[in-house]
């Protein structure tokens, strides 16, 4: 399978990753060569053969509905980036 | 002091032979006079470092000293640890001080032992040599041209060094055992599920495991003993009873039969790893094992389906860092989608980068069959092979990298060569058994060799008796770099 640059470009902007052409460039490359060696993977006859998630057999716990948490709001945003009123500050996003 | 088990520590520190402060600060002084050529730690602080030792004193005092109660240990940088800068070796973690306590980390801290520090690692785990690191490499203390494995390549080498009496790692794809075999010491990656994942920071949560690295195979099982346990926090931790993993340290291994993997000893291999690791298997017949002869011939897939795997967990676990909540946030932006862009473009070093990228397309509209689901199918299979030689072996063994210690930036710009450093251990991660790592001699360069040790689910106790009837015959495991 052969990646092109607009699928780097493409896959970027998913991933929220900003990037200059010569990085695009560098990232095709290496890409390319980390798909070259995945492309191993389509030579194996896996029909029949039940995708595995996870090592362990195990169903998810439930527990009680009750509050485990306490409220740590000035612990957790004396590490925020910007903060006001004891709001997180973004860019406006509704105009 | 410095070359003492975790068992001997204990045993001065409850006769009071020595103080937790004072063996706190013989270690805080190495780190000190060493940390400056190694690089192997991102964080010291040794204010709250006494602050336990005087804590763990005045228990000893009292006459409720635990194992490890007073011992100087330290935590991969990957732990959140409640007041220390946790940077996860990532500059879009700079100024994250932790605002709670990973599992593990309270486990320690009920245990009585003593923090020293964050170790350097390669940024989110992810690489082989500690190259990636933020903070810059660490230098594998056998030779500072050389790298000390990655990812947990700053608990390697402040181990191999004699900066700690032992410490902490992560092994998402050998991230404990690689860089412990480069470091001549040893290294434990549980069954999945029996530590904690709370906490710990994610890479690719289906394969992440913690494990203690330390000088013997000895101290690992006291190590174990304090970090495995049932944490209702992390989802995927295993409800079991709670073990003693010493218990079969002493137990002889006459009849034990050890599998060798055809693929393991196949062309790859290092001639000077080959022969350290055959110089151990020749050991451990004359301890009284049986050697088996077994295959597993879809190992070989173990590193394509991996990088599929564990880039598209890395992908989804990484997405958190928006440069919002916490961690870095780019100086200058015109909207929300350019701060999350610019941040995490300038946050992240490139080969996280490259992992976010890799798993975003594998997961992406089109490709996720083909790529995600398929690389599941192979992992069954993979996971297959491991249960049937476990039908004909008790442990199997073989290298643990395939070649000793390379130089800093010698496998430069080229990522596939770096994956392939870990083509022993990663089959490992992706059935979910445990692996340790343990020194077997010295190769090319008089640079360390590992010889790994696989074993069933949960036969911790079984591989760690293994691995000490080994270190009670031969002595490289107490072997100290020159000069440290």
């Amino acid at each position: 399978m052969s990646l092109t640059t607009d699928d780097v470009k493409k896959v970027a902007r998913l991933a929220r990753l900003a990037v200059t052409e010569t990085e695009v460039a560098a990232a095709h490359q290496q890409l390319s060569g980390i798909f070259d060696l995945i492309a191993e993977m389509q030579a194996v006859d896996t029909t029949g053969i039940a995708p595995m998630s996870h090592a362990q057999d195990v169903t998810q716990r439930l527990r009680e509905d009750v509050v485990t948490e306490t409220n740590q709001r000035a612990l957790f945003q004396s590490i925020a980036p910007q903060v006001e009123a004891g709001l997180y500050l973004v860019p406006q996003v509704i105009e | 002091m410095l070359n003492s088990s975790l068992k001997q520590l204990g045993a001065a520190l409850r006769v009071k032979k020595i103080s937790s402060v004072e063996l706190t600060r013989l270690y805080l002084d190495r780190i000190a006079q060493l940390n400056p050529q190694l690089n192997a730690f991102i964080t010291v602080n040794p204010e709250m470092s006494l602050a336990q030792a005087k804590a763990a004193d005045a228990r000893i005092a009292a006459g409720t000293a635990d194992a490890l109660t007073g011992i100087p240990l330290a935590q991969k940088d990957i732990f959140c640890a409640k007041g220390w800068l946790t940077t996860c070796g990532s500059k879009m973690l700079h100024n994250f001080v932790s605002p709670y306590d990973a599992h593990v980390i309270s486990q320690f801290n009920n245990a009585g032992a003593v923090n020293l520090g964050k170790t350097n690692m390669d940024e989110f785990a992810m690489g082989s040599s500690n190259e990636t690191s933020y903070y810059g490499p660490v230098k594998n203390p056998w030779d500072t041209a050389r790298v000390p494995g990655g990812s947990s390549g700053g608990t390697a080498a402040a181990v191999a060094a004699r900066l700690c009496a032992a410490a902490t790692g992560t092994d998402t794809g050998g991230s404990i055992r690689q860089p412990a075999a480069l470091c001549g010491i040893s290294g434990l990656k549980p069954t999945y599920g029996v530590c904690s994942r709370y906490g710990m920071i994610a890479f690719a949560s289906s394969l992440d495991q913690a494990g203690p690295m330390g000088r013997s195979a000895e101290d690992l099982a006291l190590m174990l003993n304090v970090m495995a346990g049932f944490d209702e926090r992390d989802s995927t931790s295993l409800q079991r009873e709670k073990e003693d993993y010493a218990r079969d340290l002493n137990k002889p291994l006459t009849g034990l039969r050890i599998g060798l993997p055809k693929e393991f000893f196949a062309a790859g291999m290092g001639s000077d790893v080959a022969q350290a690791v055959e110089a151990a298997i020749a050991e451990y017949k004359k301890l009284g094992a049986a050697i088996v002869d077994i295959s597993l011939p879809n190992s070989k897939l173990s590193v394509p389906v991996y990088y599929v795997l564990a880039p598209a967990e890395a992908s989804s676990n990484l997405s958190r860092f928006d440069g919002v909540r916490y961690g870095y946030r780019a100086p200058e932006y015109s909207d929300l989608t350019d701060m999350y862009e610019k941040s995490r473009a300038q946050g992240f070093g490139a080969e996280v980068k490259r992992r976010i990228m890799i798993g975003t397309y594998v997961l992406s509209h089109g490709y996720y069959d083909a790529y995600y689901i398929k690389a599941q199918r192979i992992r069954r299979l993979i996971a297959q092979d491991f249960v049937e030689a476990f039908k004909q072996c008790d442990v199997i063994m073989g290298p643990t990298s395939p070649s000793t210690a390379f130089k800093l930036g010698e496998k430069g710009d080229d990522p596939v060569q770096m994956y392939l450093s870990d083509i022993y251990t990663i089959a490992v991660n992706l059935a979910g058994l445990p692996g340790m790592s343990i020194p077997c001699g010295f190769g090319d360069n008089n640079m360390p060799v590992g010889l790994q040790i696989i074993g069933n689910y949960f036969e911790e106790a079984r591989m760690l008796n293994v691995a000490h009837q080994y270190q009670l015959a031969t002595d490289w495991h107490s072997r100290a770099p020159q000069g440290i």
